[in-house]
């Protein structure tokens, strides 16, 4: 292009301040990391730590997880919070197996993680026996803050690994 | 341990001479331990007769070793006179079965159904008497004594 008096422009001078450069995967992580959609899976006392760790005085917004979707086709982060039975343990698998890639398993707690208290005929001895877990937050319940902590590992993995897109 | 007969005690003993097999009353803690072919009718008596309007809970012990093993427990209310009033049945069968309450109370049904899930106790005449807490596939009854407290019986995922 050219310059109305005939002469071609320095485009490093046009566009000082107004450009950056980044490679795509790299953006494609960024904007990943930043556009959660979570489903909460929530069975037991850790929800209550949940409900507290989304509410205003935490705010989870803040960290680009906002939207609880109870819809897994729509989210990518599962939030398994509480405890899970042998019972619940087929609804666990259908509900992550229903999510679209790429997702994300977050165990939040004792229960989630190992079963908890409740070594029993009863209780999944933790959920990474049926799915894959991405981030284990530990805590019977874990504060508010360690969930933060936990999103905040998530979104640091989401940003550095390898991004897949397209088919 | 009291001798003094109370009211309810006397009043089912009138009505069904010998189904009541024993009792105490200590501190206001009324329990009488009663055949359970006659569950039925003396929780009819209780409730339309005697105010007992209202069945606060239903449940089962298992007492292994002890002869007799089992144990059903009832746990009636008067609402108003705020009386309360147990009444236990004993079995030693490996199956107990006793009379459904579920044509009195429909709470009894889901009640009744968590035993049977949990202790084994059949209640005759009970309208679905399915496993409720535990799925179909499970074998056994978890609360019984002598069942592995790690007995798990994964659905999915790796047995263990
Ligand atoms: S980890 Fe503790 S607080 Fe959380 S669901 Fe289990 S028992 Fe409840």
């Amino acid at each position: 292009m050219l310059t109305t008096n005939g002469q071609s422009p320095d485009p490093g001078a046009a566009l000082q301040g107004q450009v950056f450069t980044t490679r795509f995967d790299k953006l494609l992580g960024w904007a990943r990391k930043y556009s959660l959609f979570q489903y909460p899976f929530v069975t037991a006392c850790c929800g209550m730590e949940f409900m507290s760790t989304a509410c205003s005085h935490y705010d989870i917004d803040r960290f680009g997880a906002a939207f609880p979707r109870f819809s897994p086709r729509q989210s990518d982060v599962l939030w398994v919070v509480g405890t899970v039975s042998q019972k619940l343990a087929p609804l666990l698998k259908t509900v992550y197996d229903q999510m679209a890639d790429p997702k994300y398993v977050i165990a939040f707690g004792a229960c989630a993680s190992c079963g908890g208290p409740y070594d029993d005929y009863s209780t999944l001895q933790g959920i990474d026996l049926i799915i894959p877990v991405d981030i284990y937050i530990a805590g019977c319940p874990p504060r508010p803050e360690a969930v933060l902590d936990g999103l905040l590992k998530l979104q640091t993995l989401i940003q550095d690994s390898k991004q897949e897109w397209g088919s | 341990m009291s001798d003094e007969r109370f009211p309810e005690h006397l009043a089912i003993d009138k009505r069904f001479p010998g189904s009541v097999l024993d009792w105490h009353a200590q501190h206001g803690d009324r329990t009488l331990i009663v055949d359970g072919e006659r569950i039925l009718d003396i929780a009819r008596l209780l409730k339309t007769e005697l105010g007992y309007h209202f069945l606060v809970d239903l449940a089962a012990v298992d007492y292994l070793p002890r002869k007799p093993r089992f144990e059903v427990v009832y746990q009636f209310m008067n609402l108003d006179t705020k009386a309360r009033l147990r009444v236990k049945v004993q079995s030693d069968e490996l199956h107990p079965e006793v009379p459904s309450l579920t044509p009195l109370w429909p709470i009894a049904n889901w009640l009744e159904r968590e035993v049977w899930d949990l202790m084994g106790v059949t209640f005759r005449d009970h309208p679905n008497l399915k496993r409720i807490l535990l799925y179909e596939e499970f074998e056994g009854h978890p609360l019984r004594k002598d069942y592995p407290r790690t007995g798990r019986q994964p659905l999915i995922g790796p047995k263990d």
